[in-house]
């Protein structure tokens, strides 16, 4: 009994490690940028929850769509009802890992290239995603993600009509930068 | 032994879901949010009257509606679409709550202006409420020649005054409905018989077909009793109306039949003299159009969060040269 109490003590110490090695954020930004001669379409969302574990190298996101915000109250409007349809898929999720050619260890200062790759779900549609991005640790306690990619409208069902098709573009950039804080 | 093992595998396989499901551990840590409803209605009208929904802050909605005349004129007045009316509004977001806006009928030679206010808005998730409420009131001058200038005519008597609760809820992506209670005062009426306040009840609905595609219903009723003469040898009927609204980009087409000529509720809801069982319908549209005037500032009652003020160089999105 009382090896069985050790083991579980054990089990739970490690699990208490491991939570250690766990950055997170819920005040996260992404900005997606729609360019097209006609005209550029923002949308920046500051509310994205991120988790990103350095013991294993996992990492995930999370968004509501609700929350980007526009120039103008109109894209806003036509963003959530006529393209991602918020309503019906309310959440954008990641989940992944990343790859660097060290362990990265978040509390000391320094930068990381590293390669992440994962699952990307917008309008209900998850595709397999790779992008290049950073790690930038102060070793003050704040370390800092970054990456830009493009994801198509097509690959995630967004339909667009073909009246407004010359002002929206089929590629759309992703801008994120995370600031993450230990666990 | 055996038991160890067991609790052993059970605990280590706790451990290993616990390290896969980053995502669900990330999800907990998100507040439920404040839904606000948005987009109950495709533009600030149903048809004729006015729907819940308000401009934006700092966005000019510009409307140009028409109804043509009776489809019964048949060929010879080419189905009514020989003769026109129309209104030119203007309408401003003051904020995304409060509205006003100003218009002009060529029927009567009517101006009218007009203040809506969005009083509650419907919502879900960590608040909730059922359906939005607007307050709506305008004020209209007929300017027509008076019909008989040797009588004694009052200015007060050229206007009207419209008071109204409009009442809708998004039950679904694709349903609305919405309920207007409304009191039109006519200053100057054409017997004894006839209510200075006529009280009616207004009754729509849209279904979208489509992203961009809806088809809309309106109903004005009025309670019995409160308009007795003819107007012009008619009898005063209830405002019955069916529509389309099709969006493209800032723009809002609405096409529709209808057997009312006028388009502000003086006319629709207190002088319809249209049959429907008579073919004595309109055929009728309305054009909006929105134009930005401005960033919105602060997060109004959007229920959003730290709002980050960056350059932004889009324009575009509402300019006409758009589309």
């Amino acid at each position: 009994m009382k090896k069985i109490l050790f083991l579980a003590l054990l089990t739970l110490s490690i699990q208490g490690l491991h939570a250690q090695n766990r950055w997170f954020t819920k005040e996260g930004t992404i900005v997606f940028l729609s360019k097209t001669p006609m005209e550029d379409i923002e949308g920046k969302n500051y509310q994205v929850t991120s988790l990103v574990d350095f013991s294993n190298n996992d990492m995930a996101f999370s968004l509501l769509m609700k929350g980007f915000q526009f120039e103008k109250a109109l894209m806003e409007e036509h963003f959530n009802e006529k393209y991602v349809e918020s309503e019906k898929f309310p959440k954008a999720t990641f989940e992944g890992k990343f790859v660097c050619s060290q362990p990265i260890v978040p509390t000391m200062a320094g930068e990381h290239k590293v390669t992440v790759r994962g699952k990307l779900t917008i309008h209900g549609v998850t595709r397999d995603v790779e992008t290049p991005g950073t790690f930038k640790a102060d070793g003050k306690g704040l370390m800092t993600g970054t990456a830009t990619f493009t994801v198509k409208t097509a690959d995630y069902d967004i339909k667009i009509p073909s009246v407004v098709r010359e002002n929206i573009a089929e590629s759309i950039n992703i801008t994120v930068k995370m600031d993450y804080k230990a666990m | 032994m055996k038991r160890t093992g067991l609790i052993l595998l059970v605990l280590l396989t706790g451990f290993s879901v616990q390290a896969q499901d980053l995502l669900d551990l990330l999800e907990e840590q998100q507040e439920e949010p404040v839904n606000y409803t948005f987009a109950t209605f495709k533009t600030t009208r149903l048809i004729n009257g006015h729907s819940v929904e308000t401009n934006s802050e700092k966005e000019l909605l510009f409307l140009i509606s028409h109804r043509f005349g009776r489809v019964d004129g048949g060929a010879a007045e080419f189905f009514g679409l020989d003769n026109a009316t129309i209104r030119l509004g203007l309408e401003y977001g003051i904020t995304d709550r409060l509205g006003v806006g100003v218009g002009r009928s060529s029927f009567e030679k009517l101006y009218d202006g007009f203040i809506k206010y969005k009083v509650l808005q419907q919502k879900s998730g960590a608040e909730k409420f059922p359906f939005t409420v607007t307050l709506f009131t305008s004020a209209a001058i007929k300017t027509v020649d008076w019909p008989e200038p040797e009588r004694e005519n009052y200015f007060s008597s050229r206007m009207y005054y419209t008071f109204q609760a409009l009442i809708a809820r998004k039950f679904s992506e694709g349903f609305s409905l919405q309920l207007s209670p409304t009191l039109v005062h006519r200053n100057l009426v054409d017997s004894v018989k006839d209510a200075n306040d006529v009280f009616s009840l207004g009754i729509g609905a849209r279904q979208k077909l489509t992203n961009s595609l809806s088809v809309n219903a309106e109903y004005y009723y009025i309670f019995p009793g409160q308009i007795e003469s003819l107007l012009n040898g008619e009898k005063v009927e209830n405002s019955l109306s069916l529509g389309l609204d099709l969006e493209t980009g800032g723009h809002v087409f609405q096409v529709h039949f209808t057997n009312s000529r006028g388009m502000i509720e003086k006319l629709f809801a207190t002088e319809t003299t249209g049959s429907w069982l008579d073919g004595e319908i309109h055929f009728g549209f309305n054009i909006s159009r929105v134009f930005s005037l401005g960033s919105p500032e602060g997060s109004g009652d959007s229920g959003k969060g730290s709002k980050k003020k960056t350059e932004t160089t889009s324009d575009a999105y509402s300019q006409p040269s758009s589309n």
